[in-house]
């Protein structure tokens, strides 16, 4: 247990000490979001009966946020640690796979978590947002970046070089959380669209946190749960295997 | 008792590449032992083997019994590696680098002191709070030597740890391993400069090939080559054909001669006299590790 807690307490610090780049720099982003977006179309878009545009987009910009951050979390660590050779210090440990992956996860969740709430507090000077069902919110927080943190992981075991990992955030992150219905409904979007839309992950997270705000979505939020909980499950199941065999870790 | 380090038929293939050929090898406890050979002979395989870094396609490599890759978490406990590379994390300072490292094999701060002792005894104590970026390259070298020994392996490898290091570290790196080598620590060692293997390590083994070519005692090794050297220094010049088999280095302005007999320094003298080389000066010089790992690297 003190390897794992020693691993989890250092990918926590390492994040910290670069704290302006980790955790202002996301929710600068955010924030620029919701400024530009609720300007351009908070008076002409109600997507929720009683719900204004700006307070819509909150919770999509709250989980977009975390969910990138957890990625970035695990991700970064990994792709830097191997390509600046330290990696070597946690091979050479008697962490077991599941020790090092649940240090891993865990910060990634920790980071998320810090992201989202500091974007939440930002946006609580611009809008009042209700809170229908917190434990939702917090079901949604924790699972999207657990996912997202497990996906970070599979990333930098994958990736040799950071133009791999650039392509892994910039070809499949990205798309994912921009094409989820963080800015929109997705019944505002073309019958193909729509379905298309209930392919991606990313969009059952962002409808089911933003469920736990308005009690209300575009789709029912145990379904939600469910998808982003099987989701969860089978990628860290993924990660345990890779981690196991050694996958670009262990020759 | 049981050896600290047992490999048996150890075979690590890199696609059509066979680096390591059934490898047999056994290091006593207490041991200061060399690992020698050309580069690509297969010491850093090995040594990544036993790290678990890598893992064999054939074959067992044990520490202190446990098996590296069925027991690798009592394996890994046992043994304390100074990579090759000089790598460190750039996000912490010298101290935290340690007690991180520490924990990562389960220790918690009741091993604060051994962690400030290795600080202390690799002279790290003034850059402790320091970032590792900061570190200039001979330090970086010293953190790295200290991440290795932070969980005070019983066990501890070092791959070519004297590699661009300046002589007053070597001597307190090595004041300091051979304290831990006192105290029971078994040390296993490779390195270019073989004139250190020959200092400090009571047995020696040579690898070529992927394959063990020499294992024995230093002292029996430098026995293998009877006689001594004679260094001569001269003019460059072409040598008699009668002194070529006799010829064991051959520098700017200077050939060393291999005699097997006393008798051989009036020849060799004679010789160049008569090939007209101006001799300028002369000295015997016993048999060395390195003479020896040439002539077994040669055969």
């Amino acid at each position: 247990m003190i390897g794992m807690w020693t691993l989890f307490k250092k990918e926590i610090l390492r994040f910290w000490r670069v704290g302006f780049q980790t955790v202002a720099a996301p929710v600068i982003t955010g924030l620029l979001y919701l400024l530009i977006f609720s300007h351009a179309l908070g008076s002409r878009v109600e997507v929720y009966p009683g719900v204004s545009y700006t307070a819509f987009l909150i919770p999509g910009l709250i989980m977009m946020s975390l969910l990138q951050n957890a990625f970035a979390n695990s991700s970064s660590s990994l792709i830097q640690s191997k390509v600046m050779g330290n990696i070597v210090f946690l091979l050479l440990t008697p962490l077991s796979y599941r020790e090092f992956f649940m240090a891993f996860l865990l910060a990634s969740i920790i980071r998320g978590l810090v992201v989202g709430t500091c974007v939440w507090m930002v946006a609580l000077f611009f809008v009042d947002l209700p809170m229908a069902q917190p434990l939702l919110i917090l079901a949604f927080a924790v699972l999207g970046g657990g996912l997202l943190g497990t996906l970070g992981i599979i990333a930098g075991i994958w990736a040799d070089k950071f133009d791999q990992m650039a392509a892994f955030q910039n070809f499949l992150i990205m798309p994912l959380s921009f094409l989820s219905g963080v800015f929109y409904s997705i019944h505002s979007l073309p019958p193909f669209w729509q379905t298309a839309s209930h392919f991606n992950p990313f969009f059952y997270m962002i409808d089911g946190f933003r469920h736990g705000f308005f009690g209300q979505g575009d789709i029912a939020p145990e379904i939600s749960l469910t998808v982003v909980g099987v989701s969860f499950l089978a990628l860290s199941w993924l990660t345990l295997l890779l981690l196991r065999s050694g996958y670009k870790l262990r020759g | 008792m049981t050896p600290a380090i047992q490999i048996e038929q150890v075979h690590k293939s890199f696609g059509a590449f066979e680096a390591l050929k059934g490898v047999d090898l056994t290091i006593e406890q207490g041991e200061f032992f060399a690992l020698l050979g050309p580069n690509g002979a297969g010491k850093s395989t090995l040594i990544n083997l036993l790290a678990g870094l890598i893992r064999p396609t054939r074959g067992t490599l044990k520490v202190m019994g446990h098996d590296v890759v069925a027991d690798y978490q009592q394996a890994r406990r046992l043994l304390g590696v100074v990579p090759q590379e000089l790598v460190f994390d750039p996000f912490f300072n010298v101290r935290e680098m340690l007690r991180f490292q520490a924990g990562y094999f389960g220790l918690g701060r009741k091993n604060d002191a051994w962690v400030d002792e290795v600080i202390a005894r690799l002279g790290l104590t003034d850059k402790a709070h320091t970032n590792m970026r900061r570190l200039s390259g001979g330090m970086k070298r010293r953190a790295l030597i200290a991440q290795a020994l932070a969980h005070k392996p019983p066990v501890i490898v070092l791959d070519e740890p004297t590699a661009g290091v300046d002589v007053e570290l070597r001597q307190m790196m090595w004041e300091f391993i051979k304290h831990l080598n006192r105290d029971g620590h078994t040390i296993i060692l490779t390195t270019h400069y073989l004139e250190e293997a020959e200092a400090l390590c009571s047995r020696v083994a040579m690898l070529k090939h992927g394959k063990v070519v020499a294992l024995d005692s230093t002292r029996n090794l430098l026995k293998r080559i009877p006689g001594k050297n004679l260094r001569v220094r001269c003019v460059a010049a072409e040598l008699p054909a009668s002194l070529a088999p006799l010829v064991r280095a051959r520098e700017d302005d200077a050939i060393t001669f291999a005699l097997t007999d006393a008798a051989q320094i009036e020849f060799v003298l004679a010789e160049l006299r008569g090939a007209g080389i101006k001799v300028e000066d002369v000295e015997m010089q016993e048999v060395d590790l390195e003479d020896v790992f040439m002539e077994i690297v040669r055969l």
